[in-house]
């Protein structure tokens, strides 16, 4: 579904993604750990082009994505994705927040916009916050708003970038929650993050990356009992 | 001490009922006010479309910036520091008398001075609060498929709105106050009718200082209408 071919990514000198080629296949659920710094997050980022590769290719449904010509919001559509700081918009209703997309893009009339995101809401069980706006709503209820605006784009794939980083420790559980019902629907996800207890649950895989590439990856008992990377081993005898 | 206040009074007939001269600061002070609104409009559409090109151009980070939009960053740049390195007063002077010389609209040439000047000012504030706002409202936006500038118009720009409306406000207000200058290419706003008064009665003191008095009221209604504007904008937000 994703493919990274030779992925360069630098922020003027400083190299942060060193030649890193990967795939992610429909139904997959990749989780991606490793120390702040190790490239991660840029990685999850160049995936929909929030950052533009140094170097490298990038496809999507085999369609080269990092090539000029693609039509980038097209394929953003396709993707959903979550942010760490939630990044809601302040401004409007929530009811707005996850209709404004499909409206604006002209793909669903007012009303069924409107339905589609209460249907949203009802999921996470927050129906009743459609007209409150963000600044009325705790951390864990910004961030499981923010993962059913992504998917009122009826999205193909969902990235996550520290989705439960900036929560309190409390609501950690609603978001991972919601989470890990969209895997077992079946959808195609890429998550960055610090919960090991939801990597081993939930992933098909697990990557360690560090220094810029990807240093291991495998099942999750592969890496959490038996990691062969000395700085796997390192990394995870910090965290776990 | 009789005498004095006679005499004062002559002078305010003087100056401000014999021959209805009122009519005439009424009239000076509507000019002022309609080169004011004119130039803040012409202001904020060449201010807003400055900020989004140096902004668009400054938040293109290390990725390669097209040529086009290089070129019109470049021109904006040079724009800003025309209009905000020279003085006001010789802006009007050209403009008035080496570009519209032959012009006989004297107050569409005022708001077209006054409104150039005030796009570069108003560029500055509006690009301020664009930048104001966290990038991570703006990647939301295009994560979701929608395009620069539907996330500009409908994100950003109106969370930009709230943090500039104070200093946009001040920028009106300064606005009016420069209007005094265009007496320099003769057109008859509030400050040039004084002059014409003064000259004919010799009186300066109830002129001068009635105009400033006209200035100020205007100034204050100006102010408090902005509070309550602030005000209504803040309750909107259920902050």
């Amino acid at each position: 579904m994703i493919a990274v071919e030779h992925l360069y990514k630098s922020f003027g000198a400083h190299e942060v993604l060193h030649d890193v080629n990967e795939r992610i296949r429909p139904g997959e659920k990749v989780v991606i750990i490793g120390p702040s710094g190790s490239g991660k997050s840029t990685f999850l980022r160049c995936m929909n082009l929030l950052e533009k590769p140094t170097g490298g290719k990038i496809f999507f449904d085999g369609q080269e994505i990092t090539d000029k010509k693609v039509d980038i919001n097209s394929i953003r559509r396709q993707m959903g994705m979550v942010f760490q700081h939630f990044n809601l918009f302040p401004n409007m209703t929530v009811l707005r927040n996850l209709t404004l997309a499909p409206i604006q893009l002209g793909l669903m009339s007012k009303e069924e916009a409107g339905e589609q995101a209460l249907a949203l809401l009802r999921r996470v069980n927050l129906e009743e916050k459609a007209d409150a706006y963000p600044q009325q709503l705790s951390g864990g209820q910004k961030q499981r708003i923010a993962i059913v605006r992504s998917l009122a784009m009826k999205p193909k794939v969902m990235l996550f970038d520290e989705p439960t980083s900036a929560l309190d420790p409390e609501m950690v559980g609603e978001v991972l929650e919601v989470m890990k019902e969209l895997a077992a629907e079946g959808m195609t996800m890429a998550v960055v993050t610090h919960e090991m207890g939801f990597a081993r649950e939930v992933a098909t895989r697990v990557m360690f990356m560090d220094g810029g590439g990807i240093m291991e990856q495998g099942t999750p008992q592969d890496i959490f009992s038996n990691p062969q990377n000395p700085r796997t081993q390192e990394f995870l005898s910090k965290v776990l | 001490m009789d005498a004095f206040f006679a005499q004062l009074q002559r002078d305010f007939y003087q100056s401000f009922l014999e021959g209805d001269r009122w009519v005439q600061y009424l009239k000076g002070l509507l000019t002022s006010i309609e080169v004011t609104i004119g130039a803040l409009l012409l202001g904020i559409v060449l201010g807003l479309l400055v900020a989004i090109v140096r902004t668009l151009h400054d938040q293109q980070r290390n990725e390669r910036v097209s040529g086009l939009l290089k070129f019109f960053n470049v021109l904006c740049k040079i724009y800003t520091t025309v209009i905000r390195g020279t003085p006001m007063m010789v802006q009007l002077l050209i403009m008035g008398f080496v570009f519209f010389a032959s012009s006989r609209n004297l107050v569409a040439v005022a708001i077209l001075s006054l409104g150039i000047n005030s796009g570069a000012y108003v560029s500055e504030i509006i690009r301020g609060g664009i930048m104001s706002i966290d990038p991570g409202q703006m990647e939301a936006g295009r994560s979701l498929g929608l395009g620069y500038v539907p996330v500009m118009y409908h994100v950003v720009i109106p969370q930009a709105v709230k943090n500039i409306l104070p200093a946009l406000g001040n920028e009106f207000i300064t606005l009016f106050k420069d209007t005094s200058l265009v007496t320099v290419i003769g057109l008859r706003d509030l400050t040039k009718v004084a002059i014409q008064i003064q000259a004919k009665t010799y009186q300066a003191f109830m002129p001068f200082v009635g105009i400033a008095v006209m200035y100020l009221i205007v100034v204050m209604i100006l102010t408090w209408m902005l509070g309550i504007l602030e005000r209504r904008l803040r309750s909107s937000d259920c902050r």
